[in-house]
């Protein structure tokens, strides 16, 4: 059991772990208890593991409550509640000795209990909702009710916190607020009887949360899409992405229907396929709308052959690509950055990308916009390389607040007048100002400004060409653009104090890598950091590599690609980088990026010498 | 083929519409494709068709895959923005055109490869959208650009240039659209105009998804004795059913008609087409029958053509999305955000 010195220590910085079968209405519980500590003012990380499956399945929600902020996992379990019999064996393994765990006592199971170092504490929960409240279903749900209020008594969870959050989601049905909060009771007061209350770990009130949000990545993003004046989204159903569309299409209900005419000022495709969702983000972008499709690995396997003739007839689109485990369709509710190398160059032929990657939902929202004025002020698709570990689970960001000056950046795109005004025919890729990027005129406009669109080896005036060197002058001037698209993407994130070692990281890596530098800095190691907003990388990343000779490269995927990318499109020499690797499908843990670094460096002292 | 380009000096005496201009004015580059090719005549019928309409040519948006025909959407009205996409990809780019601006003319030009193999997906969801344009097939039945192949629109029994018999059962195009619900089907063949023109003008006008399988023979692969898609086999076997006339909205009928000969349906902006039977057993407002008709001359050989199935009620696209009447792509910027105010509210339910 945890000394009286420890549990100071872990007020306020524990982690709790709920296992279910999916499908059980788990999800609202889950919610309800981390919502409610986040109320309280303490910073809360919520992690969902569900398997792809609508019924039966296991899934958990891991909840880390952290004092410090941190929003990455730790790698430990100190309270689990153990509500699915199918996992229960491994459930009861991996919390950490000197921990919890909470089971439904209702069945006896002794073999199963079989732990010293634990604490179990056994809660009646189905015989309790069995004996109070009647359907399978009600009975059903409200048990993952009754052991929150279990949890709110044994952490010490602020109840009129959790009836004010129950009574905003059922608002509108009285007797289903009624049975939750009679629940929520039974449960708490079934504990506050039974056990010696709260438990060592435990929450006090902070005010870490003022100013703050709970949101999930995919719904940032589609704010960020409404915000930008996107008005066509065309996609079909992929997880993890699909709750970007149904973000952005709860959102313009909201805010997008004319209340004069009641008619829609955005139209959304649910596609046939993901070839269907591109090509109609490539059209509708082509005629001058704001246009994105969200999708995931699979997504962009199936879109490469559009997302070249994107890039050769230079088409803005911007594609959210929410990543999850491959190859092949892989785990498709785990998370990865496994996605790199082939957005970085989908499309046969000679292709690079601008990708975006943003690290949290506040960022998905920023990026998004991003994207879209990169998209079109630079005439190519724009993807914003997000995963389901950001995208699907709820984080804790600062309010998002909304700059009333924005305008989008359209790019260069003719108006009727300036067509009108050419003094010779419109030519769609010549390099007038010398910037590598050409005008654009939309279709309907002026029959001056026509031109013929084509994937088809073209000239510089926009004509079909099979000459050598017409070719060549138009594919040069690309190659020109994305070196101009350095100077235009996010910078990465530097934090250095002068050590000749470092990380580097991408995406939602960053949370761990933090937390890591932080735990490795208590150990006498210091290092640097680099987390890449973008590819192509800018010069800051080139003198980031420059400056230190030995550079950790974290990031979620088997091949080592964000590695792969900097080798080849950087001056890094390969020595200079060793890669930490997590590919498991779960988010990546501070503690598996210390142990990688440790283990790098081999003794302390033998890291003072490196170093 | 033609080497020479044209002069872009025009008669005085060319006729004009009501626009001033002539059919000149609605040209575009030089076909390159094979001399006699079927395909520079379905050009020519929507160069005819385009400019009796007198649409401004940037009103017109032309969209094609890949194939032959695909290319001759930069042989006609150069004044409208042309896009030559992917190999069967064209009705999504279409799709997503059509969505970001309504008021242009869509015309996809497609062949039999691109829409009946390839495309086949893509083609049955943009019928099944109700998308607003006019979807023309030239239909050879055979892959040009590779040198003879057949295509999936070849008929049993069909040969090829150098003998090779068909075995594999065809997809027709028109009686695919009827099972899928589209509001405009019709057949005709590249080497009638007269037929042609007004069925293209009928389907630019028709609102939603309209398709027009040309049959349009290819001279330099499939125009020779056993091709059942060869000039000779195509006028043999021609059976058509209901003609079109188009009369414009402010356009009196001039021609007398003999009573129930002539079935008036009268389009979206006041035009109207008239359905002249030929078959008076045949309904051309009547889908079921349609398709038993059509399986029937099918199995007989015949080639069915004329407006062969009309349906101006069912909603388009745009109808069945309520989206607004203005063109999305030209909205401004502020009645798209919700604004600082907007976000405020919206982060209550975050917090």
């Amino acid at each position: 059991m945890l000394s009286s010195a420890d549990a100071q220590d872990r007020l306020n910085d524990f982690v709790i772990k709920l296992a279910n079968v999916n499908g059980t209405g788990s999800a609202s519980a889950n919610t309800l208890l981390m919502k409610s500590m986040f109320r309280m003012g303490i910073p809360v990380m919520g992690k969902n593991y569900f398997p792809s499956n609508i019924q039966g399945l296991p899934t958990w929600y891991e909840i880390r409550v952290t004092r410090d902020g941190y929003v990455a996992r730790s790698g430990r379990i100190d309270l689990m509640v153990a509500m699915n019999a199918e996992t229960y064996a491994r459930d009861v393994r991996e919390v950490d000795p000197g921990g919890y765990l909470i089971y439904d006592s209702s069945w006896p199971r002794p073999t199963l209990l079989k732990r010293d170092d634990i604490t179990l504490l056994g809660v009646p929960l189905a015989r309790m909702c069995n004996e109070t409240f009647k359907g399978v279903r009600a009975r059903i749900l409200l048990k993952n009710i009754m052991y929150s209020g279990v949890l709110a008594a044994l952490l010490e969870i602020d109840l009129d916190v959790m009836r004010a959050l129950l009574a905003e989601s059922y608002a509108s049905k009285k007797s289903l607020l009624d049975s939750n909060v009679q629940a929520l009771e039974i449960g708490y007061h079934y504990a506050r009887e039974h056990f010696q209350c709260p438990l060592p770990i435990r929450v006090q009130r902070m005010d870490r949360t003022a100013n703050h949000i709970l949101i999930d990545g995919n719904t940032a993003a589609a704010l960020g899409c409404l915000y930008a004046g996107a008005t066509v989204g065309a996609w079909y159903p992929i997880t993890p992405s699909t709750s970007v569309m149904d973000a952005f299409k709860s959102f313009c209900q909201k805010w997008r229907v004319d209340p004069q005419t009641g008619q829609n000022n955005y139209l959304i495709v649910q596609a046939e396929d993901e070839l269907s969702a591109i090509g109609a983000v490539i059209g509708a972008s082509w005629n001058g709308a704001r246009a994105f499709t969200p999708t995931s690995g699979p997504g962009i396997s199936l879109m490469n052959e559009f997302i070249g003739l994107a890039y050769y007839a230079e088409i803005p689109a911007v594609l959210f690509d929410i990543q999850r485990v491959g190859p092949s369709t892989g785990m498709p509710t785990r998370t990865q950055q496994g996605d790199i190398m082939a957005a970085a160059y989908a499309s046969h032929g000679d292709t690079r990308h601008v990708l975006l990657f943003p690290a949290n939902p506040e960022e998905c929202f920023h990026m998004a916009i991003d994207a879209f004025d990169l998209a079109e002020r630079l005439q190519t698709p724009v993807f914003v390389m997000s995963d389901l570990d950001i995208g699907m689970n709820d984080w804790m960001c600062p309010v998002l607040d909304w700059d009333e000056s924005y305008q989008p950046d359209r790019g260069k795109v003719l108006t009727k007048e300036q067509i009108e005004q050419l003094p010779t025919k419109f030519h769609r890729y010549l390099d007038l100002d010398e910037d590598a990027i050409p005008y654009r005129t939309l279709p309907g406009v002026h029959p001056k400004g026509a031109y013929f669109t084509r994937g088809s080896g073209h000239n510089q005036y926009g004509g079909y060409t099979e000459d050598a060197h017409d070719y060549q002058v138009v594919l040069d001037r690309l190659k020109r653009k994305f070196e101009r698209a350095k100077s235009l993407v996010p910078k990465a994130i530097i934090e250095t104090s002068g050590n000749q070692a470092a990380i580097i990281s991408v995406g939602s890596s960053d949370g761990a890598v933090r937390e890591a530098l932080h735990i490795l800095e208590a150990k006498g190691v210091t290092l640097d950091y680099m987390r890449i907003r973008a590819f192509p990388f800018g010069q800051e990343v080139e003198k980031f590599l420059a400056s230190h000779p030995l550079l950790f490269v974290v990031e979620q995927n088997r091949d080592a690609q964000l590695r792969s990318l900097l080798t080849l499109e950087t001056a890094v020499e390969k020595h200079q980088l060793r890669s930490i690797l997590h590919y498991s499908g779960l988010p990546i843990s501070s503690s598996c990026i210390v142990d990688g670094v440790l283990a790098e460096l081999g003794s302390a002292s033998r890291v003072r010498s490196a170093v | 083929m033609s080497f020479i380009t044209k002069p872009k000096v025009t008669h005085p005496g060319l006729p004009k519409n009501e626009l001033g201009l002539t059919r000149r004015d609605y040209e575009g580059g030089m076909s390159t494709l094979c001399a006699g090719c079927g395909h520079d005549s379905v050009t020519a019928a929507v160069i005819e068709a385009v400019w009796g309409l007198s649409l401004r040519p940037e009103q017109l948006a032309k969209l094609s895959g890949i194939g032959c025909s695909s290319k001759t959407t930069a042989y006609f009205v150069s004044g409208g923005h042309g896009f030559n996409s992917v190999h069967g990809r064209m009705p999504s780019i279409a799709t997503g055109a059509a969505a970001a601006n309504r008021d242009l003319y869509y015309i996809g030009v497609s062949g039999d490869g691109d829409t009946l193999s390839i495309g086949f997906g893509q083609f049955a969801h943009a019928i099944r959208r109700n998308v607003n344009m006019l979807y023309l097939i030239e239909n050879n039945g055979v892959y040009g650009l590779t040198k003879g192949q057949f295509s999936a629109s070849a008929d049993i029994g069909s040969k090829a240039k150098r003998g090779e018999e068909n075995r594999q059962p065809p997809v027709d195009p028109v009686l695919t659209a009827l099972t899928l619900g589209a509001t405009f089907v019709a057949r005709s063949f590249s080497g009638d105009k007269e037929q042609l023109v007004p069925l293209i003008k009928a389907g630019l006008k028709h609102q939603g998804f309209a398709l027009i399988d040309v049959l349009s023979p290819c001279v330099t692969f499939n125009d020779h004795e056993g091709s059942t898609k060869s000039y000779g086999f195509v006028r043999d076997h021609y059976d058509e059913v209901v003609h079109a006339d188009f009369v414009p909205p402010a356009q009196e009928i001039t021609t007398n008609y003999a009573e129930g000969e002539v079935t008036p349906v009268t389009l979206h902006d006041g035009s109207r087409v008239l359905l002249r039977k030929l078959d008076a057993s045949y309904d051309p407002t009547h889908r079921g029958k349609a398709m038993n008709y059509l399986r029937e001359k099918l199995r007989q050989g015949e080639h069915v053509t004329g407006l062969i199935y009309i349906d101006e009620r069912s909603p388009e696209f745009h109808a069945v999305n309520n989206t607004a009447g203005s063109p999305l792509n030209t909205m401004s910027y502020e009645k798209l955000t919700p604004g600082r105010k907007g976000m405020e509210k919206i982060m209550s339910r975050y917090r």
